[in-house]
C-alpha cells in the first residue's frame, strides 16, 4: 500500500497518527466531554460531521483565494466556514435532540475552537492532498477522534468506580490515562513503515 | 458585577500568573501546551508568541468592546484574533525559518487556543483597555511559565539537556518516551498531582491550626 493511497491516507488519520492521541489535537473535548459514554459518542459524531465539510470547503477556499492571491486570508476563511457549520449542527441537533443538546451544553459550540477541526484544513493543505485524498483524510480523522473520545469515556466511566487517591482525582487522572492510551496508540507507528 | 468596577491591583496582573494560571488551574489551551513542548526553546517560542496575540487582540477587543454587536461577538473576537494570529505566524516564518518548521501548524493553531477566547468573552469585551492590558499580560506570562515548566521537565528527561546544552552528563540514558506524545501527559499529570498534593497538605495544616485553636479555649 503506498503512502499515496486513500486507504492509507484514511488509516495514518485515524490510529497511526490519531489526531487526539498522537498529536494532541482537540483536547478539551477530550477532558471535558468524555465522562460518559452515552454524551461522547454523539460529541465524536458531530466534530467529524464538522470536520469533513471544513475539510470540502478548506479545499475549495484554497482555489478561490489562490486563484486571487490572497492566501494570507486562509486562515481567516477557514475558521469562519468552521463557525457556520457549527452554528449549523448546533441548530440541528438542538431540534431534533434537546436531551442531547441540553447534555453536551456548552461544549457544542466550543467545537468551533477545537483545534483537531482547523487541524484538519491545516494539515491537509500543507500535504498538498487533492480533493479526495482530503476527503479520506478528513473522515480518517473524524474515525480517530470518535475512537478517542469513547475510549477516554469508556476508561473514565471505570475509573469512576475505583479508588483513586483524593490528589489524583480529576483532571489528572484523566491525563494520565491519556497518556496511557497514548503509549498504546504508539504501537501502530510501525504500520507506518517508520 | 461587582468585580467589573474594582481598580487595577497587583491582584489583576498576578491572578493570571499563580491563582488563575490558564493552564494548570483552569485547564485551557492544552493543545499547544502538550504538542509543542518537547524542548524548552520551542515552549518558549509557544508562550512568547500566545502572549503576543493574547495582548495585541484583547487590546482592540477591548476597544471595540461597546461596537460590537452582542449576537456576533464570538465571530469578531476569532476573526480579530484569527488577523494578529496570521502576523505572528508570516513574522516567524521570517525571523527563523528552523523554529517555524519545529512549531509546524500549531503557530496558526493559536486562532483556536480556547484560553484567549475565553478571556475575550470574560475579561477584554467587559474591562477597559489599560485593566485588559495588565491582565492579559498576566496571563499571557502564566501560560508562557506553565510552558516553561512542561518544556524544562521534558527535555531534561527526554534528552538530558536544557536549552540544547547537555546537562546530566553522559551517563544519564534519555527517556524518549518523554520526548514522544505520551511524555507530554505524564508531564502535565505530574505537575497537577503536584499541584493538588501541595494544596491539600496546605488545607490539612490550616484544618489542624483550626483544630487546635479550638481545643486550646
Amino acid at each position: 500500500m503506498g503512502t499515496d493511497s486513500l486507504g492509507f491516507i484514511f488509516l495514518d488519520a485515524a490510529v497511526i497518527n490519531n489526531f487526539v492521541l498522537a498529536m494532541f489535537l482537540g483536547i478539551c473535548p477530550i477532558l471535558g466531554v468524555s465522562g460518559q459514554l452515552g454524551t461522547a459518542f454523539p460529541m465524536g459524531v458531530a466534530t467529524a460531521f464538522v470536520m469533513f465539510i471544513a475539510s470540502v470547503a478548506a479545499y475549495g477556499i484554497n482555489i478561490v483565494l489562490g486563484y486571487f492571491g490572497l492566501e494570507f486570508l486562509s486562515l481567516i476563511a477557514y475558521i469562519a466556514v468552521i463557525a457556520s457549520t457549527v452554528q449549523l449542527v448546533e441548530m440541528a441537533v438542538k431540534k431534533y435532540s434537546p436531551a442531547l443538546y441540553r447534555a453536551l451544553g456548552i461544549f457544542l459550540p466550543l467545537i468551533t475552537s477545537n483545534c483537531a477541526i482547523l487541524g484538519v484544513a491545516l494539515f491537509q493543505t500543507s500535504n498538498g492532498y487533492d480533493f479526495l485524498q482530503s476527503v479520506a483524510y478528513s473522515l480518517g480523522a473524524g474515525a480517530g477522534f470518535i475512537l478517542a473520545i469513547v475510549l477516554m469515556a469508556g476508561l473514565r466511566e471505570q475509573v469512576d468506580l475505583a479508588d483513586v487517591p483524593s490528589v489524583a482525582r480529576g483532571a489528572a487522572m484523566s491525563l494520565m490515562l491519556a497518556g496511557i492510551l497514548s503509549l498504546a496508540f504508539m504501537g501502530f507507528a510501525g504500520l507506518g513503515g517508520g | 458585577m461587582a468585580a467589573e468596577r474594582e481598580p487595577i491591583s497587583m491582584d489583576t496582573f498576578l491572578r493570571g500568573i499563580w491563582r488563575e494560571n490558564p493552564v494548570f488551574v483552569m485547564l485551557l489551551g492544552m493543545c499547544p501546551v502538550l504538542a509543542v513542548t518537547n524542548t524548552t526553546a520551542n515552549a518558549l517560542a509557544m508562550g512568547l508568541a500566545t502572549t503576543f496575540v493574547l495582548l495585541c487582540s484583547m487590546a482592540l477587543i477591548s476597544v471595540l468592546r461597546d461596537l460590537i454587536p452582542k449576537e456576533v461577538r464570538i465571530a469578531s473576537f476569532i476573526v480579530i484574533i484569527a488577523t494578529f494570529v496570521t502576523i505572528v505566524d508570516y513574522a516567524i516564518q521570517a525571523i527563523s525559518l528552523e523554529l517555524y518548521d519545529a512549531l509546524g501548524a500549531f503557530i496558526q493553531l493559536i486562532v483556536v487556543n480556547c484560553m484567549i477566547l475565553g478571556r475575550a468573552e470574560a475579561f477584554a469585551s467587559r474591562q477597559p483597555l489599560l485593566k485588559t492590558l495588565v491582565n492579559s499580560l498576566g496571563v499571557g506570562l502564566g501560560f508562557t511559565l506553565a510552558l516553561l515548566c512542561l518544556g524544562s521537565v521534558r527535555e531534561l528527561l527526554g534528552a538530558g539537556e536544557l536549552l540544547g546544552v547537555p546537562v546530566l552528563g553522559e551517563a544519564f540514558q534519555p527517556w524518549v518516551v518523554m520526548l514522544l506524545p505520551p511524555g507530554g501527559f505524564f508531564v502535565l499529570a505530574g505537575w497537577l498531582l503536584l499541584f493538588a498534593w501541595i494544596k491539600e497538605r496546605r488545607d490539612h495544616r490550616a484544618k489542624t491550626r483550626k483544630e487546635a485553636t479550638a481545643d486550646g479555649h
